[in-house]
């Protein structure tokens, strides 16, 4: 019964294929790690940000008059319609974890190098739709944080010289933020991004699997064609896709070996993310910030505004600048210099295991200025907290600098031919 | 490098941290399992507090449900204002008027335990104190120059700044160590300080009524997910046996 359905599927679709090109005999490298787990949990807070927001969409009205009105009758009046709010709060915050996660995964294993950089191209924009898509999102509860953290951001705009002004008063379509802005975010925030979002998660993938994973040790598993004996060829039957042009090695089918495995990660995840939504889901004031309980009021301004965690590093580069014009370049800067990688990094060796210590030491650096950035975003900008803001955007920047300069030239140690596992 | 790290990690926050509040919070011991508690302070809120702070994200019904009130001493006893027992908690004061007369709009207080937390509630309830250059004659010490009036004179009583005479730096000075009440009240310090805190209970409550549940639900799901991990775990192992 179940295999006439399957064959009347696959004559009409290419439902058995897909399945087997993509899963059950597509080639993932046998010695993934722990880090490699972030991209499959990136897809799975994907959906259960579009689950939970159709949900909330249910009940949500978007208008200035009514939004944090609705929201309130979400966390009371719903049925478990708090547990929908902190899951769609939570997987906001949750998204940019796993996804700054898997790109410093990227910058370690330079998955960014030849011949992927379409995919981490893809994945920046990813990125940036996420950041459009958060931000719009985070003006909707109509809070004093959602109000005010939107004022700060759209007048960003206004810094661009001649066309600022207007800029900002398109994007806002009123003089102030105001129930139009309200109304296009919503727009924007669950229909036009999300789709953008679907779409790039789409290509980003499709590249990827057209090239293959990378991996820890950042040598190919997919050798010119016979030029591997059939003894040292996995006994996994693979799709012929891949086996026609290259002779590949190391690999296991993606379904079921890390399908499983990235199971018990997703397991490891939920407890950390539902701690969060169960026990903690303000975290501080990190993921809820505290004024967002009151609704927004544009006559008064709270003490202290600072964006939402994700945004602190690029906020803390842009505050970092006495010259607001200069410091919106610069903030924007941060995120094309991490989309030009693929460029800047001109070594041929990928894993950052056979690289130089300075390599080493110069992404170790990266890494601690983007949390200390992402830290200082978050306090308010005292004259001290600039001059650091100030020393850990220069280092954030001169990783790129500096990769440029030795990557031509750098000392590796030498790469196996084959992955290393145990 | 891990001194460096332990170094920054140690060193950046001490720099860079804010002052917090001017004055020292009190901590607020709240129990949202105390129903004893919650149920007198909606009684003091009612009473007190709505006549010019609405709850108007939430209903009465809701309340009584989870405080423990049976629905009709509920509608007898603690709803003032005509409505309905499925309606929210609103009162008739008009906000422009209320603007006026204190100088400032007068704020809901549904989500106030979420936006200012709880000792700060139980601190500032019992921080007014008497200050004639103000309009009611009366200022609080965690909220300077606040727009509101004592309304809990009639059970604190008035109380005053204390200071008291300290030798600093070879000079006697008075420091402030604190208010003291007048002594006027209905009740006794402590069982002011107990009526504050169910008041801050209740507060708290209406800020989260979901939080109760939502943390038996956690639980539950983190039973679920060691039953799910463990499973996920043996079956990833079961099937990269076939690798080794």
């Amino acid at each position: 019964m179940f295999k006439r359905f399957v064959e009347w599927m696959d004559a009409r679709i290419p439902m058995t294929k897909t399945w087997n090109i993509h899963l059950a005999q597509y080639p993932a490298p046998k010695n993934f790690n722990m880090w490699y787990v972030f991209g499959f949990l990136a897809t799975l807070v994907l959906i259960n940000q579009i689950l939970t927001g159709v949900w909330l969409t249910m009940n949500y009205v978007p208008s200035a008059d009514g939004a944090f009105a609705s929201v309130e009758f979400i966390m009371r009046d719903v049925e478990y319609g708090w547990l929908l709010r902190y899951m769609h709060s939570t997987g906001a915050s949750a998204f940019f974890v796993v996804v700054y996660l898997h790109m410093f995964r990227g910058m370690m294993y330079g998955s960014y190098q030849k011949p992927r950089e379409l995919i981490w191209l893809f994945g920046m924009f990813i990125f940036l739709v996420l950041m459009a898509e958060a931000f719009m999102g985070y003006l909707l509860p109509w809070g004093q944080m959602s109000y005010w953290g939107a004022q700060v951001i759209i007048s960003l705009f206004g810094a661009i010289p001649v066309i600022g002004d207007d800029l900002t008063l398109w994007i806002r379509g009123d003089y102030v933020i105001s129930g139009a802005t309200l109304n296009r975010f919503f727009a924007l925030h669950v229909i036009a991004l999300p789709l953008v979002l679907v779409i790039l998660v789409f290509l980003h993938i499709v590249a990827l699997h057209e090239v293959g994973s990378n991996n820890p040790d950042g040598v190919d598993t997919k050798k010119p064609k016979g030029s591997v004996p059939d003894e040292e060829k996995p006994k996994f039957k693979f799709h012929e896709r891949f086996t026609n042009k290259k002779d590949i090695v190391d690999s296991i089918p993606f379904y079921p070996y890390y399908i499983v495995k990235d199971m018990f990660g997703f397991g490891i995840f939920l407890f950390i993310f539902c701690y969060v939504i169960f026990f903690n889901p303000e975290m501080g004031g990190f993921f809820l910030e505290p004024p967002n309980f009151e609704p927004a009021n544009p006559l008064k301004t709270p003490e202290h505004i600072a964006p939402v965690w994700y945004f602190t590093p690029f906020y803390a580069i842009l505050r970092a600048v006495p010259d607001k014009l200069f410091g919106v370049i610069l903030m924007f800067a941060a995120i094309v210099f991490l989309a030009l990688l693929p460029w800047l990094d001109r070594g041929r060796v990928r894993s950052i295991r056979y690289r130089s210590l300075l390599h080493k030491l110069n992404l170790f650096v990266f890494a601690i200025s983007f949390v200390v950035l992402g830290y200082l975003g978050t306090q308010p900008a005292t004259p001290v907290a600039t001059v650091f803001a100030q020393i850990f955007t220069f280092l954030y920047f001169a990783f790129f600098g500096l990769l440029w300069f030795y990557s031509k030239r750098e000392k590796t140690k030498p790469v196996p031919e084959r992955v290393t596992s145990k | 490098m891990k001194k460096l790290l332990i170094a920054l990690v140690t060193l950046v926050p001490s720099l860079v941290f804010a002052a917090g509040p001017d004055v020292p919070l009190d901590k607020a011991d709240v129990d949202l399992h105390d129903k004893a508690s919650l149920q007198r302070g909606a009684q003091l809120y009612m009473n007190y507090c709505l006549g010019c702070h609405q709850l108007e994200y939430h209903r009465y019904n809701r309340t009584f449900e989870d405080i423990g009130i049976p629905q009709e001493l509920g509608e007898k006893y603690l709803q003032f204002t005509g409505d309905k027992a499925g309606d929210l908690i609103t009162n008739n004061m008009n906000s422009d008027s209320a603007a006026n007369w204190f100088g400032t709009a007068v704020p809901d207080l549904t989500n106030v335990a979420r936006v200012r937390g709880a000792d700060w509630i139980y601190t500032y309830l019992r921080s007014f104190y008497k200050d004639e250059s103000r309009p009611f004659g009366v200022n609080n010490a965690v909220f300077p120059n606040v727009g509101m009036p004592h309304v809990l004179e009639e059970l604190q009583g008035l109380p005053e700044k204390t200071y008291e005479e300290r030798m600093i730096d070879g000079e006697m000075k008075d420091v402030y160590v604190g208010l003291k009440t007048d002594g006027d009240g209905r009740l006794s310090e402590s069982e002011y300080d107990q009526a504050m805190l169910d008041l801050t209970t209740f507060l708290v409550y209406v800020g989260e009524p979901m939080l109760l549940e939502q943390r038996r639900t956690g639980w539950f799901v983190f039973g679920f997910l060691l039953v799910f991990t463990i499973l996920a775990w043996l079956l990833k192992k079961e099937f990269w046996k076939d690798l080794k």
